[in-house]
């Protein structure tokens, strides 16, 4: 047998600190009332650092910093200096990868291989792609002169917590806005890393504020009066709460919200690539993914041989130690995840649905979840309707293609879609008729910053990267 | 003085492409800006509301898959329509809003404009708004846009036609259904403008234009769970304009909100923007 | 009953006589198509039918079923292939797993010479060399094979006699097959009686890409006879047959028509083996035996010349294939220099230090 020999990514190359302040005005502050929280490894459950949390007067005094910086500093700065200093980051970002890669992966529990090679050249090829818009804003097709927001307040999600501040920071910089951004609280260590880039590009202090913290946090910058635009991703409940909170007020707002995406496998598909497509659709940074492939609806004349070959590659999926470069499934984020990930599959269960798991002994520490499909799902199943977010696929199958687009919409969500076929009038039929901001045909969960991404429907509102994506953070 | 009776019409809702009363019965007195007293209209109720979105979420799909090129077809025939009928018009204008006949000929002119400007739109949305986007990797990757579903509108008071007909015009150009409550204090050129719009090869429900009261209807026009967005230009009272926000953040409804708009400016992308959903579809390329 | 098979503008056509008829006169088109086009043979390599092959065609129900079954394979679509692919070579294998797969790697090598300059004296001293890959270390495994030229294999016999190293010889007219299926015959049957006990065979690529996809199958099933005894590889010739979808319809054609092992290339064709290619390969036969229940072994060759490139390939053999194919009797690489570079390694893991190459032998 060729058993793979434990191939740990060095940690060294981290420095992580005991403790950590809030990024304001371009120093590290400590908060004024004094709170802190713990950031946990999820794989270990051991203590990474102690993160300040921010308070009403800690979000009053960022956005205070940002609304100078925006006034003073950022606002009047000709388009091309800010594209410089967002190449600078850029820059740093990609000559740091290795370091942030491994500290994205001590702190979520994902797999260095992704953060090594999905979630970090993504980082750095967002900053570097909105870097050549800010000087070229004329030319985006909102009107000659497109005036910036403002201050725009952001918070964002633990799965993707980098790549998610820069899908938020990148553009709305670019366009001359400044940012309070919170981070997640179980993932706020590479946003504190990003606050020190900040520092190394030299960035004008103000134009990013990062302020650390949980739901009262993202409450208070979201519901703050001296923030102009507001963009959130996250669950679909937080986000209705936010637009709530917004409603009235005349601020700008963009949401990025849950999913629970269709992956359509037609009979005459390229059966390895979808069975591939469809694997890394669910399991693909732990289902951890707002646009995950969470159903596969598969043609009912081809569902064996889909379920059989998709069974032998899970079967090769390694679960493990989020480091270890072969490890292709990492640790759930949090324990209140994990939680949440094993009630909704014990719904599942108790429907009716049939689970399947292969062989894959769980760590004895940190939080864990193998690998599931769920066979004989029906529409009518909480595991085919509610976002698990998790590594958790329900299977339905359909005869007609009318069918698939029919049991495909039947959701209040409409982020993402996948359909696999080879006929490619079939595609593009398909393609036309799905409910969803973004469909990936013949592939999944691609992203590139000149590609719009957002959903449809309770899935949120607002595109993030390409052209488009800039509107978000323009007077328009 | 004429020597014949004249024949006065009742003025009823647009609904699925039928011209219904309200399903209250209720109706309410319509005054000219002078005063007096022209005409009953109906006072369309909440169940006129879930009717109405039915009718377009029914008409929507049709109307989204039609060419876009007969889409701006049917539009520009819509502006045929009504420069055919500018007289009638003007007078309903006149008598809606008061002024000069110049006055209300400059709006009835501007709304026949405005229609063929959106009639133009709806075949080169998609090369504006959407394109190819070099994705690193090897992919064909491609954004445009779509109609965002069905649209619940309040249109703005005080400019019955032009008004309606700008708020009204991108979002059916864009290939959405839409369901607009006319002026509350002048709905009869709106009503008179529904006629327009059954008679131009639009099919029944892609618009659907209700009478009533703004208080009474725009929180139902936008906490419907089958609406897609909701324009609240009409809304001019803050507090519920705000009330109907929070209403529509429950299904994540887009929503639109504009600040002061000046019907008489030419219209930007705004509107088209906010009524349209970007679909990327990544494809790879390869052999 | 008898059944010929024609295939144009791939589309399969299949029709029956009765088994009296007989074979009809060579060079004579019995049957057309009904469309007044000629039968099976037509526009093959224009030699005149000869009846041994009027004897393979007219038993073809077999053939017939095959190629029907080769019209519905699924499609492969490249950019997922390829990034599967380039997914599976992130594997880092290190320590333990390395030495392991470094033996392994060895122990599947067939050592290859395929050279219009090969001698005796070259093949003589590439034996020595498969029988003992580093004179320093008696306890390094011997390679699976060596690869020669049929004038090469009474030398390679004698040498490798009684060494547990198999003698593969090329055939059929390799590289190009660009010859009288008789002299293919002719070929293998030379190989064969001067010692070679595995036969790597060219498909016929012309036939292949025209769409007569039953001359191919007939082909190999004429080179299968005459090699009796000795496996059967047959070379797809990847590089030639430009896309996936091709790669997949003739691994399938090849293991219907009774191979042994599919084999990427003959190392003359630019791309040789790749790890794409090669896992498209492996899943073919897991597939074939899936549905058949007949192994069959996969050979990459060309163009891998480093360590690294062989645990990408173990690993791909491992996730993919199976564990069952990871021996020599399953799965091989065509290859010369990547020996050394497998030696050297396998220096470094029991010394520690970096080896270099004065320390491997040039052969």
């Amino acid at each position: 047998m060729f058993e793979y020999a434990p191939a740990p990514e060095s940690r060294a190359i981290v420095d992580i600190k005991p403790s950590y302040g809030l990024f304001v005005n371009g120093e590290f502050v400590d908060p004024k009332e004094g709170g802190a929280f713990k950031s946990v490894n999820p794989a270990t459950e051991e203590t990474l650092a102690e993160i300040a949390e921010a308070s009403q007067a800690d979000v009053d005094a960022a956005v205070a910093a940002a609304r100078t910086a925006y006034q003073k500093v950022w606002g009047p700065m000709p388009g091309s200096e800010r594209a410089k200093y967002l190449y600078r980051i850029a820059r740093i970002i990609a000559e740091r990868s290795r370091e942030l890669a491994v500290l994205e992966s001590i702190d979520n529990g994902k797999p260095i291989k992704e953060t090594r090679d999905v979630d970090l050249p993504l980082v750095s090829a967002h900053f570097f792609y909105h870097a050549g818009w800010a000087d070229k804003l004329d030319h985006a097709g909102f009107g000659p002169q497109p005036r910036p927001v403002g201050v725009a307040g952001q918070v964002i999600p633990w799965n993707f917590p980098l790549l998610m501040l820069a899908w938020k920071v990148a553009p709305a910089l670019a366009c001359g806005n400044t940012v309070v951004l919170k981070p997640a609280e179980t993932t706020p260590l590479t946003a504190l890393a990003f606050a020190e880039i900040c520092r190394e590009a030299d960035l004008p202090p103000g134009v990013v504020n990062i302020v650390t913290g949980a739901g009262d946090t993202g409450a208070a910058v979201v519901s703050h009066p001296g923030v102009d635009k507001v963009a959130f991703t996250g669950s679909t409940a937080v986000g209705r709460l936010i637009a709530k909170s917004v409603a009235g007020t005349g601020k700008r707002l963009t949401l990025e919200l849950g999913g629970k995406a269709a992956n359509i496998v037609f009979a005459d598909a390229a059966i390895d690539q979808a069975v591939e497509g469809v694997v890394n659709g669910i399991f693909f940074n732990q289902g951890h993914v707002c646009c995950a492939g969470s159903r596969l609806l598969v043609q009912e004349s081809v569902a064996e041989e889909v379920l059989d070959r998709l069974k032998r590659r899970m079967s090769t999926l390694r679960l493990g130690d989020p480091l270890d470069k072969n490890t292709d499934i990492g640790a759930i984020n949090s324990a209140e995840q994990l939680t949440r990930i094993r009630e909704l599959t014990e719904v599942g269960s108790a429907e009716g649905a049939e689970p399947w798991s292969p062989q894959c002994p769980l760590p004895d520490t940190g939080y864990w979840f193998a690998p599931t499909i769920f066979t004989g799902v029906q529409q009518a199943h909480r595991i085919a309707r509610e976002e698990i977010f998790g590594p958790v696929l329900s299977v339905l199958t359909f005869r007609t293609p009318e069918e698939a687009i029919e049991k495909a919409n039947n959701t209040p969500y409409g982020l993402s879609a996948g359909v696999w076929t080879e006929k490619g009038s079939r595609m593009l039929w398909a393609a036309d008729r799905l409910k969803a901001g973004v469909v990936w045909a013949n592939t999944f969960n691609k992203f590139d910053a000149t590609s719009p991404f957002g959903g449809l429907k309770e899935s949120g509102y607002g595109r993030e990267g390409g052209r488009q994506g800039l509107e978000a953070y323009l007077d328009v | 003085m004429s020597d014949r009776l004249t024949v006065r019409k009742t003025y009823k809702l647009y609904l699925g492409g039928k011209f219904p009363r309200s399903e209250s019965g209720r109706t309410y007195p319509v005054k000219s800006a002078e005063g007096s007293g022209l005409a009953n209209a109906a006072l369309a109720s909440r169940k006129d509301v879930r009717d109405a979105v039915a009718a377009a979420r029914k008409a929507q799909p049709g109307w989204a898959a039609a060419t876009a090129y007969l889409r701006g077809q049917i539009l520009y025939r819509v502006a045929e329509m009504l420069e055919g009928r500018r007289a009638q018009f003007v007078a309903e204008v006149r008598d809606a809003r008061g002024g000069t006949v110049k006055a209300a000929t400059a709006e009835v002119d501007a709304a026949v404009d405005r229609l063929v400007w959106y009639a133009g739109w709806p075949d080169k949305l998609s090369q504006v708004l959407g394109g190819a986007n070099p994705v690193a990797g090897p992919y064909f990757n491609h954004t445009a846009p779509e109609p965002v579903g069905v649209v619940t509108q309040v249109a703005p008071q005080g400019e019955p036609l032009l008004g309606l007909v700008s708020v009204l015009a991108p979002v059916i150009a864009a290939g959405n259904a839409t369901v607009v409550l006319a002026a509350q204090e002048q709905p009869l050129p709106a009503i008179s403008f529904a006629e327009v719009l059954a008679t131009s090869d639009l099919p029944g429900g892609v618009v659907n234009v209700l009478s009533g009261r703004v208080a009474e209807l725009a929180p139902w026009l936008s906490s419907h769970s089958d609406v897609n967005a909701v324009d609240l230009t009409g809304v001019d009272d803050a507090e519920l304009a705000a009330e109907c926000e929070r209403a529509a953040a429950e299904n994540l409804k887009r929503v639109w909100r504009p600040v002061r708009p000046d019907w008489t400016a030419a219209p930007g992308l705004d509107r088209l923007r906010a009524c349209v959903e970007l679909k990327t579809v990544w494809h790879p390329a390869g052999l | 009953m008898f059944y010929d098979v024609y295939v144009h503008s791939g589309r399969l056509y299949r029709y029956a006589r009765p088994a009296s008829d007989g074979p009809s006169a060579p060079g004579v088109a019995p049957y057309t198509d009904g469309h007044g086009r000629d039968g099976w043979w037509s526009g093959g390599y224009e030699a005149p039918v000869s009846p041994r092959k009027i004897a393979i065609m007219t038993s073809l129900l077999a053939s017939g079923e095959a190629l029907a079954r080769l019209r519905g394979l699924p499609g492969v679509d490249q950019v997922g292939l390829e990034q599967r692919a380039a997914g599976l070579a992130t594997r880092s294998i290190k320590t333990t797993a390395k030495a392991w797969a470094i033996d392994t790697a060895i122990g599947m090598v067939d050592l290859t010479t395929l050279e219009g300059a090969d001698t005796p004296g070259k093949v003589r001293s590439l034996c020595v060399k498969a029988m003992r890959p580093d004179p320093s270390d008696p306890g390094c495994p011997k390679v699976a094979a060596v690869c020669v030229y049929p004038a090469m294999v009474p030398t390679a016999a004698a040498e490798l006699a009684g060494s547990g190293v198999n003698l593969a010889s090329v055939a059929t007219g390799f590289p190009s097959g660009q010859v009288p299926l008789e002299v293919k015959v002719a070929d293998t049957q030379a190989a064969v009686a001067a010692g070679a006990n595995e036969i790597d065979m060219v498909i016929n690529r012309g036939a292949f890409l025209s769409g007569r996809w039953g001359v191919v199958f007939d082909e190999i099933v004429a080179v299968k006879q005459a090699c009796g005894a000795a496996h059967l590889k047959v070379i797809l010739e990847t590089g030639e047959l430009a896309t996936y979808d091709n790669v997949r319809a003739a691994s399938w054609l090849a293991m219907y028509a009774g191979a042994d092992f599919i084999k990427t290339s003959t190392g003359k064709v630019s791309p040789a083996a790749t790890l794409p290619v090669t896992l498209l390969m492996l899943q073919a036969v897991a597939d074939f035996r899936a549905e058949t229940g007949r192994q069959v072994g996969v050979k990459p060759a060309g163009g891998i010349r480093t360590t690294k490139d062989a645990m990408r390939y173990l690993v791909t053999v491992n996730e993919v294939a199976g564990p069952d194919w990871l021996t020599a009797r399953w799965f091989r690489f065509g290859a010369s220099s990547l020996l050394n570079d497998l030696l050297m390694q396998r220096q470094k893991l029991a010394t520690g230090r970096y080896s270099g190459p004065d320390y491997v032998t040039v052969d």
